[in-house]
């Protein structure tokens, strides 16, 4: 334990690296994931097909398959050779959370009633103005504790990228367990704190947030 | 008709023709992008038979789906039976009405839930795995096991909570005890509720127990792996190895949908049904 002490700017360190992760994979998957809910409901079928098939695939593989695909396989064919860890994580956690984020937003828009999208089309709005102005605003309240739910385990499987290298705090644990064999369970704990804190502190915002629309519904 | 049908019109005439140069152009840039890992592979020499020979001799087709689907699919099934209980304990200990027994409970639940589950798995492993001790194949159930019971705690505790009160009062009414009511009245609805959520859990479990990777256990991951290793096939393994999670994983999903249809019927699912279909559970913000 004294080894995790010491040189617990390491720790820091860890925790920070996990917390760039999950921010920007999580403003990606943000992005990237309205866009393909948007499409899943949008009036192209081909489009639509398209984030159906992508979602069920992405859903149904392990988290870590696609780690594999992205740090392993797709350098045999020229890709991401050159790209940093950092990114690569990012990419892996954004192709397989965007999928999650994709169906929270459909799920959102199908809760929106259907007289108000009526209306808006009564009244002669394009189906990007009905959704951007009337759908998305008020699917937001559906959508959002979904949406942290899903944010919420997208932090926590970022711990899949130490397996790949990158020494966020799973890794770091993974460091300080192999070289302090007596203290596992004291350094497994001051780890699982770390990751608690996050999670609950994630979850506290969100909820407080939702307290705040709720008042204004 | 499709849900998505009231967001616009049945288009006109105009709108068909724009509609159909869109598809054009979203499948030429689909067909374009599979052209250009085609031809990637192709330049890379990732095409040729010997790295695909693998998956067609049956001997690494018995190796693929003995050792590595049938072992991923065990430890799945010990994990789910686990969690099963786990959850029914720790799920019914959060209703208890001794605070003795609901606080512990909620502690274990809440922990469980909020750590990664690989870091939990590793940290089995190491201590108690290596050795002498329970193994990797059995680390990676123990840890399955923690973290698929607390989320299923929290199933069961929103399942038995969704039970009409007035089956319970009815109970106590016609003089049983708590623990038979608890057993003969509100467990078989909260679970015949719950169902489709547990199976969606099952889903879950079985992707996790790709996480087995991190300590060499057992299982598709870990085959896939050493067929790789072998013949230097990363990208033909990746997509082999993906799509038996994927069909595993859509025919639990079909169980789902057919226990639903069957036990359930087509009433709406219970809005917290979300717990267990959300990819890793995780913490609810509604608390």
């Amino acid at each position: 334990m004294d080894d995790v002490i010491n040189n617990f700017d390491l720790v820091l360190k860890a925790f920070w690296l996990t917390i760039q992760l999950t921010v920007l994979s999580g403003l990606a998957s943000l992005f990237l994931g309205t866009l393909l809910g948007a499409l899943r409901v949008g009036p192209i079928s081909v489009l639509r097909q398209f984030a159906s098939i992508y979602v069920s695939v992405v859903r149904n593989t392990p988290l870590l398959v696609i780690f594999i695909f992205v740090f392993i396989a797709a350098p045999t064919l020229g890709w991401f050779i050159e790209t940093p860890f950092l990114l690569k994580g990012v990419i892996t956690m954004t192709i397989y959370t965007s999928a999650f984020v994709c169906e929270n937003v459909r799920s959102g828009v199908n809760s929106v009633a259907l007289g108000q999208a009526e209306a808006a089309r009564a009244i002669g709005l394009t189906f990007t103005q009905v959704m951007s102005q009337i759908i998305l605003p008020q699917s937001f309240r559906a959508i959002v504790p979904p949406l942290v739910s899903t944010l919420i385990a997208m932090t926590k499987n970022t711990s899949i990228a130490a397996v790949f290298g990158l020494m966020e705090a799973t890794g770091r644990m993974r460091y300080f367990t192999n070289n302090n064999a007596d203290d596992r369970p004291l350094i497994f704990l001051t780890f699982a704190l770390g990751y608690v804190i996050i999670v609950e502190l994630m979850s506290f915002g969100a909820s407080r947030l939702e307290r705040r629309w709720q008042v204004a519904r | 008709m499709s849900s998505g049908n009231v967001l616009f019109d049945a288009p006109g005439p105009r709108t068909i023709a724009r509609h159909r140069i869109y598809s054009v152009a979203a499948w030429v840039v689909l067909v374009l992008a599979i052209l250009l890992v085609v031809k990637r592979m192709n330049d890379e020499g990732e095409l040729v038979y010997d790295k695909w020979e693998p998956f067609l001799t049956p001997d690494y087709i018995r190796v693929l789906l003995v050792d590595g689907l049938w072992q991923t699919v065990q430890a799945a099934v010990f994990a789910i039976l686990g969690a099963v209980v786990f959850g029914l304990v720790f799920g019914i200990g959060k209703l208890s009405e001794h605070a003795w027994l609901r606080w512990p409970s909620w502690a274990v639940v809440e922990f469980f839930r909020a750590v990664p589950l690989l870091l939990l798995i590793i940290f089995i492993f190491f201590t108690y795995g290596t050795g002498d001790g329970i193994g990797s194949f059995w680390s990676l159930v123990l840890g399955l096991l923690l973290y698929n019971g607390s989320v299923l705690a929290e199933v069961f505790r929103a399942g038995i909570n969704a039970v009409p009160k007035g089956q319970a009062e009815a109970a106590y009414a016609i003089g049983m005890r708590k623990s038979q009511v608890m057993v003969t009245v509100l467990l078989p609805q909260a679970v015949k509720i719950m169902l489709p959520a547990i199976i969606s859990q099952m889903v879950v479990a079985l992707k996790d127990t790709s996480l087995g990777y991190a300590i060499l256990a057992p299982g598709l991951t870990r085959i896939g792996k050493s067929i790789y290793g072998e013949f230097g096939n990363q990208f033909q393994t990746v997509i082999v190895v993906a799509s038996l999670y994927i069909a595993v994983n859509l025919l639990l999903t079909w169980l789902a949908t057919w226990v639903q249809k069957r036990f359930v019927g087509e009433k709406k699912m219970l809005s917290v049904s979300m717990v267990g279909e959300q990819d890793q559970g995780s913490t609810q913000p509604t608390r």
